[in-house]
């Protein structure tokens, strides 16, 4: 069984005059670190917003951890975490209170919240920061809490907008190592733009451009799709825009 | 590292922390921060393990932290987290109205009649969708995101708005049959046309209409409107029970970020 399985998925959006952000899409992932990558406007948060129940598929079919996500979606969503792009909290909440009132719209056992949120603090490295109001915390300590609030169920997938932007290269390395942790037992999917953190982090790369899926195999295959003359720093980038250049005409 | 492996006898007295000289205790420190094999020699001793044994699971059960009080988390079971400054909004409008109607200046007009039904959109707008909930889209992916849990919100609104209202009507001498009606019926309305549109849509649209059928014509011909008077209860109770239908039929709607436009 796969973790996420959609078929043929289109998601329209926009309204009438809309377009189909995601555009058939066909998507088998199970254990482990998926990175997302395309250029902007591939529809990365479109299928990530879709992969999180939020956002209806206009076509085709989704099923999570092997239930169809069309009708009671509560089941799913206990088993789900979610990191969105633009990540909302409340500025007075204290942090521990903020990661507990995700926990309790998460329907976990009251039992089990204080154990579970100090441990998502902990993995996160924000124990010290528990008492804190949100307000004082960094950018970079924001985005963690949002991984916090993300992991705090143990979640069996776990679907991350762009959780590195904000991250300084030593807190990026750290996210790096917890991410490998996770997919070792749950389903991880990261959407990004770095490049790097795929090579790094993922077993699986999911390349997406205009809304279709252009690639998807190990960062040492994408590596293999790019030759001296692709733009690039790496083995990988290069992959990465030939890839890309093969199927939109162009890495803009 | 250090090729001399201490004795079976520094490694007990090590594990038991005896007395032992501070020269040879680092040696043995530092050996064993390098040397598995000599780490896997210190065998623990039995009792330690019975203790651990009993003890794992107590530390298991014990918070780390100190949760938030109990008063608190039952509050925000109810109250959107974010709406806590909009219910200090609305009783504050609220008891300006009343200090204007007692003053005279509404010109026969009550103003907390005016306000009635407006107070609750605002409310109900503050604690659901993406103009003023922050945490929206976190809130749309949790299981608890649904009818059942903007009902909660709802009634939290309501239980400022109403003992508000009833305090105002009390001291301004109105009865509460003129303004409870309405009242209710822009807060069902909000939600139903919320189901459709997007709850902040949906309260910008009600609080337009309310502006330009209610309040515009009070002004324009200094006499309350029409649609506040007694014999418009039918008509509110009839918007009421529509609006309650379509929140029904389209219940599912509040689950995902639709609802939040």
């Amino acid at each position: 069984m796969h973790a996420i399985n959609a078929e043929n998925l289109v998601v329209r959006v926009g309204g009438i005059r809309g377009r189909n952000a995601v555009d058939g899409l066909t998507l088998r992932l199970g254990r482990g670190v998926h990175g997302l990558l395309g250029p902007n406007g591939a529809g990365k948060t479109t299928l990530i917003r879709t992969l999180a129940t939020v956002r209806k598929p206009s076509a085709g079919t989704l099923s999570l951890l092997g239930i169809a996500a069309d009708g009671g979606l509560r089941p799913v969503r206990r088993r789900l975490g979610y990191l969105p792009q633009h990540f909302g909290y409340y500025k007075r909440f204290k942090v521990r209170e903020f990661v507990e009132y995700l926990a309790w719209l998460k329907e976990m056992p009251p039992a089990e919240i204080p154990g579970a949120v100090a441990t998502a603090l902990e993995r996160v490295g924000l124990a010290d920061r528990a008492e804190n109001r949100m307000k004082s915390l960094s950018g970079g300590m924001i985005r963690r809490v949002g991984i916090a609030q993300a992991i705090v169920n143990s979640p069996e997938v776990l679907l991350l907008d762009e959780p590195t932007v904000g991250l300084d290269p030593a807190q990026r390395l750290r996210f790096r190592e917890l991410v490998v942790e996770l997919g070792q037992r749950s389903c991880v999917l990261i959407s990004t733009h770095l490049v790097e953190d795929v090579a790094a982090a993922c077993t699986d790369v999911v390349l997406l451009s205009e809304g279709s899926l252009v690639f998807q195999g190990t960062p040492a295959d994408l590596a293999t799709a790019g030759t001296g003359e692709h733009v690039g720093d790496s083995p990988i980038e290069r992959g990465y825009s030939a890839l890309i250049s093969q199927n939109a005409g162009g890495a803009w | 590292m250090n090729a001399h492996h201490p004795s079976e006898e520094m490694l007990r007295r090590y594990a038991r922390g005896d007395d032992m000289a501070a020269d040879q205790l680092w040696a043995v420190e530092s050996h064993l921060e390098t040397c598995a094999p000599c780490r896997g020699r210190l065998a623990p001793e039995p009792i330690a393990t019975a203790v651990w044994a009993e003890l794992a699971p107590l530390i298991e059960r014990m918070p780390q932290m100190p949760r938030t009080h109990a008063w608190r988390r039952r509050v925000h079971g109810w109250v959107s987290p974010a709406a806590g400054p909009w219910l200090v909004m609305i009783l504050l409008v609220t008891a300006a109205a009343v200090a204007l109607d007692q003053l005279g200046s509404g010109a026969g007009v009550s103003l907390v009649l005016l306000i009635a039904p407006v107070l609750p959109v605002l409310g109900v707008a503050a604690s659901w969708g993406r103009a003023l909930d922050p945490a929206y889209e976190l809130t749309a992916a949790t299981p608890r995101a649904g009818l059942p849990l903007l009902f909660r919100r709802t009634t939290s609104v309501l239980a400022v708005v109403v003992p508000g209202l009833t305090a105002a009507s009390l001291l301004t001498g109105l009865g509460p049959s003129r303004w409870l009606l309405p009242c209710l019926a822009f807060t069902v309305g909000t939600l139903a046309l919320g189901a459709l549109v997007g709850i902040t849509r949906a309260a910008i649209v009600l609080i337009a209409a309310w502006v330009l059928a209610i309040v515009a014509p009070t002004i324009a011909f200094s006499r309350t409107s029409v649609a506040l008077d007694l014999a418009a209860t039918p008509v509110w109770a009839g918007v009421l029970l529509l609006g309650l239908a379509v929140i029904a039929v389209r219940r599912m709607a509040f689950t995902g970020l639709e609802a939040n436009r």
